[in-house]
């Protein structure tokens, strides 16, 4: 081994050590945000879509969205659609082609612990949604957006959405292949748009679907939004409700069954 | 640096590893060389932390690969046998990140001039080269400057002159005092680069050593040389030192084996002056890994 005071230490001289975590936490953080925002079929998904949706709706008279201006309807809907892109749909192919990709494998072998990178994916997603919610709000407030109620409700929703989705998202990532993981992803992505009072307010569905319909993350989330935003409710605990369970079993599933390679 | 002893690893019915020992010293070049499917990938994995022993022990800087991982990772570099980045990744940028989760990184810019990347740094990953995507994976598993890199099949893939590129940095971090452990199915890379070399098959090691230990032990080299035909081979043998062999393979061709040193060389040309025979195209062959492999599992190292 050379030595430091040895005049030939090369470059290569060992001088091994993690960053701090914060900084590390950080990097992968924007590394993954990078990643995401350079992505165009992400785009598609996070961005492009919940845009299109809210203006076509909201200035074409096609769907029956009950009395009010049909923004009102919609915008806590795309909202939910938004949450759901980035959290689910999209982390759920990002992350399924990490894996097999050998990316995660390979930063199992770097100094960035699993909670770390977990943690960083996270903020990613976070970040995403706050970019994308701002987004859509400006849009919304052009085509007319009177939003109401408890912006902490709005909060919370949001914060329970991405836990749910995650999760859901993750435990896909971690067990199918990753083409499956997309294929499975996008189906998810169009059903729920259609089936999850995103668009079409649930009244639209038969009672019985109505109420099986009404327990999927994507319409507590939805509705919960469009509760508080729209009709300035206060708390809504059964949606809230409902977002915790999805959470606590979809998070609690992935981390057991995720496989990293 | 590295120690393994009675390593066993199965997947499923089929044993990858079977009892293998494997040490490596501080500061020097180690190579597991093998056919494909020996078990060199199963080895270096668990080496890693990736795979957990069926039984037997692993120690690496003296720590346990899985229970003490968070300690070992910064210290170690790992360069997998394929993927590992991000494809939408450019090169330079995936590995300014990896040099962001250490503390005092190489130089990012110098690193890939060094590997002869720079033209492609801005290039996304899925768009590069298969060999230089071994080489952004070599950068990616040196760049923390770490005590210790594995390096599985780092060259498989690569033109020969990025071969050499590869070799040489290797040679660079020994002498900057970097332990390294590589795979490697090419016995010229091991002869070039490993100190100390282990061959494998079917999951054990069945012969390690320097090269020239390996070399010279179990398969003693050869002199050829050609003359007149008939020559009195018990005459000869009686000059040569004990445990050589000679023989005539066909009619003026002749082959002696043993220990083939200076001294043997000139006994057989003396012998010949005596005999009044003028030897002819004399050369002398030595052992090859390939050749001490082949002797010890009767089978060809290439895959």
């Amino acid at each position: 081994m050379t030595t430091g005071t040895d005049t030939g230490a090369g470059r290569y001289s060992p001088a091994p050590g993690a960053a701090p975590l914060p900084r590390m936490i950080a990097a992968q953080t924007a590394f993954e945000t990078r990643m995401l925002l350079r992505n165009g079929e992400q785009l598609l998904l996070t961005v492009i879509i919940p845009s299109l949706l809210l203006v076509l709706f909201s200035t074409v008279d096609i769907i029956d969205t009950g009395s009010g201006a049909s923004v009102d309807f919609l915008a806590p809907g795309v909202l939910a659609l938004a949450v759901m892109s980035t959290a689910f749909t999209g982390q759920a192919i990002a992350t399924g082609f990490e894996r097999r990709y050998g990316v995660l494998k390979r930063l199992g072998a770097s100094p960035l612990p699993r909670w770390a990178l977990m943690t960083a994916k996270t903020l990613s997603v976070l970040v995403t949604e706050a970019l994308q919610i701002v987004l859509l709000t400006v849009i919304a407030l052009a085509l007319g957006w009177s939003p109401e109620g408890n912006p902490l409700a709005v909060l919370l929703l949001l914060v329970l959405g991405t836990a749910a989705f995650s999760g859901l998202g993750l435990l896909m990532a971690g067990t199918l292949k990753a083409e499956a993981t997309l294929a499975a992803a996008n189906l998810v992505f169009v059903l729920l748009l259609v089936g999850g009072g995103v668009i079409v307010p649930l009244e639209k569905f038969p009672d019985v679907a109505q109420t099986l319909l009404g327990l999927l993350p994507i319409s507590a989330l939805s509705e919960g939004l469009r509760e508080v935003l729209r009709h300035g409710a206060g708390m809504p605990w059964d949606d809230l409700g409902v977002l915790a369970v999805w959470a606590v079993l979809g998070l609690g599933a992935a981390a057991r069954l995720f496989r990293w390679e | 640096m590295v120690q393994v002893r009675g390593l066993v690893k199965r997947y499923g019915a089929r044993t990858a590893v079977n009892g293998l020992d494997l040490t490596v010293r501080a500061g020097t070049v180690s190579a597991v060389l093998g056919p494909n499917g020996a078990g060199k990938t199963t080895t270096i994995e668990t080496c890693e932390g990736y795979r957990r022993p069926d039984a037997g022990t692993v120690r690496v800087l003296g720590l346990d690969p899985v229970k003490d991982a968070a300690r070992l990772r910064p210290r170690t570099g790992v360069m997998l046998q394929s993927g590992g980045v991000y494809s939408g990744a450019r090169a330079e940028e995936m590995l300014r990140h990896m040099a962001a989760l250490h503390a005092n990184p190489l130089d990012v810019t110098e690193l890939i001039e060094r590997l002869g990347l720079g033209g492609c740094g801005r290039t996304a990953y899925r768009r590069l080269s298969g060999g230089q995507q071994q080489r952004l994976s070599l950068a990616m598993a040196v760049v923390g400057r770490p005590e210790l890199v594995f390096l599985d099949e780092p060259t498989a893939g690569l033109d020969p002159q990025a071969r050499r590129s590869t070799w040489d940095l290797v040679r660079e971090l020994r002498a900057d005092g970097v332990t390294t452990v590589l795979t490697t199915h090419f016995m010229d890379e091991a002869e070039e680069l490993a100190d100390d070399v282990a061959i494998v098959d079917a999951g054990q090691v069945v012969a390690h050593g320097t090269v020239e230990e390996l070399c010279r032990g179990g398969a003693e080299n050869t002199l050829r040389f050609t003359g007149r035909p008939g020559l009195d081979l018990g005459s000869l043998l009686k000059a040569l030192p004990d445990g050589s062999v000679a023989a005539e393979l066909v009619p003026g061709a002749y082959r002696i084996g043993g220990t083939i040193d200076p001294q043997l060389l000139a006994t057989v040309t003396t012998w010949c002056a005596q005999h009044g025979v003028m030897p002819e195209r004399i050369s002398v062959e030595r052992h090859t890994l390939e050749d001490v492999f082949l002797e010890l599992t009767g089978k060809e190292l290439r895959p």
